[in-house]
């Protein structure tokens, strides 16, 4: 099944085979519905800030002085909600693996080599138009485990909160161009193909730095609060 | 209205221990107000095995019932030393833990109350969409008119309800996440 408040055609459904982790770990049972109250449409995002400037460059943030080894990119974006609104003040939070496809990662075993200067975790918050920016290097493919040669496409992960609890988001966002798009099962949950494209970033020459860095574009929509009215939760008259 | 088509879900993957800061799931500093409580349990899946790569969220509202947000404009006072965000990554057993303040009354309408209660955002490998449940405390009377748990069939309100028990002289709230077949926990589509 796919979650009601979620449109069936663009968040994937939380059984898909293909995908195997999901077959034990994805509900029965029909997931209940109840018109959102103030717990949800409050929050974290307003309140979870805390980051710094150096946050935001991977290519520098392991803390050894070095640089990370790798294609130097910018990832950059706006996150906005449904109705266009920017989403000013939010914190975005990513994590990839190197250039070689290995995660920084007890779990990881893919026998790719670790770059002692990149940590792969960045943060930083949207600006007043709700943009973005982070410096890093293009992540590898890697193998994984869920059938015969598997492979993820590049990737980088990208965890929002937004204005609302029914705002979080945590996806991942893809790069032009890959072949492995076709075989990934877990980009292919997507159930249509418009809402696939959303997640692949777009080169942007105008954000690439000359003889520094290549640019990329990804703009995230989250659900809105204007998506559902909040009105019962306006304080009677005399109690402001 | 939406004009711009929505950004997709993908799964956490197995790999975001990194965003998980260290001490993300203690929520209180001794100026916090309200009674101390630690909310702990363990994640599973359809085969009752322990989810060692899931993330909880919780959100929550203050001991006096009031969500530090914009949207929230009510009276009830903050408390500065509560945000009432929290994260935990669960360990090899699956079980993860809160130190927290038990929440107060919150809203429903304006004139009707909704019991004490923790939201939760459960994410992991094999999850393609993040899973949004709610934990009540069996304490609280207020469980019996809750107009959320009222959606729910009697027989599942109980995966919903912390269970209260004591542990170093605290008080510890027992709150286990089945994501799938027997005592399946309710999840909610929102």
């Amino acid at each position: 099944m796919t979650p009601i408040g979620r449109d069936a055609e663009v968040f994937p459904p939380y059984l898909y085979e293909a995908y195997r982790a999901t077959i034990r770990r994805s509900p029965y049972e029909t997931l209940i519905e109840f018109r959102p109250t103030l717990s949800e449409l409050t929050g974290p995002g307003p309140a979870v800030s805390a980051v710094t400037p150096e946050d935001a460059d991977l290519t520098r943030n392991a803390g050894t002085g070095g640089e990370a080894i790798g294609e130097r990119i910018i990832v950059t974006g706006r996150v906005l909600t449904g109705d266009g609104e920017p989403v000013p003040g939010t914190l975005v939070e990513v994590w990839q693996c190197n250039a070689a496809g290995r995660y920084r990662h007890r779990v990881d075993q893919h026998g790719a080599p670790l770059d002692p200067n990149f940590l792969g975790i960045g943060r930083c918050l949207t600006d007043a138009q709700g943009a973005y920016r982070f410096t890093t290097i293009k992540p590898g493919a890697y193998p994984w485990e869920n059938h015969e040669n598997a492979w993820r496409p590049a990737h980088i992960h990208f965890s929002l909160f937004g204005p609302s609890w029914l705002s979080r988001l945590i996806t991942q966002m893809y790069f032009p161009g890959d072949p492995l798009h076709a075989l990934d099962p877990i980009m292919n949950s997507i159930p249509t193909a418009e809402a696939r494209a959303r997640l692949v970033a777009a080169y942007a020459h105008d954000v690439t730095q000359p003889r520094w860095a290549l640019g990329y574009r990804f703009d995230v929509v989250l659900r809105g609060p204007t998506a559902t009215p909040f009105e019962p939760f306006e304080p009677a008259a005399g109690a402001r | 209205m939406t004009v711009r088509g929505l950004t997709p879900s993908q799964t956490v993957g197995p790999f975001f221990h990194g965003i998980v800061g260290d001490g993300a799931n203690v929520l209180v500093t001794p100026e916090t107000q309200g009674d101390r409580v630690r909310v702990e349990g363990r994640v599973y899946d359809g085969d009752r095995a322990p989810v060692r790569d899931a993330i909880v969220e919780i959100w929550q509202a203050n001991a006096r019932g009031r969500y530090r947000h914009p949207i929230d404009r009510r009276s009830v006072p903050l408390d500065p030393a509560f945000v009432g965000f929290g994260r935990a990554a669960t360990d090899d057993a699956g079980a993860y833990w809160f130190e927290t303040v038990k929440p107060g009354l919150v809203p429903f309408t304006a004139d009707t109350w909704q019991a004490p209660h923790i939201n939760v955002a459960v994410s992991a490998r094999g999850l393609l969409n993040h899973l949004l449940t709610r934990i009540y405390f069996e304490d609280e009377p207020g469980n019996l008119e809750d107009p959320v748990l009222q959606r729910v069939p009697e027989h599942r309100r109980r995966t919903l309800v912390a269970a209260r028990g004591a542990a170093g002289g605290r008080v510890v709230y027992r709150f286990d996440i089945v994501l799938q077949g027997d005592a399946e926990t309710v999840f909610f589509d929102l």
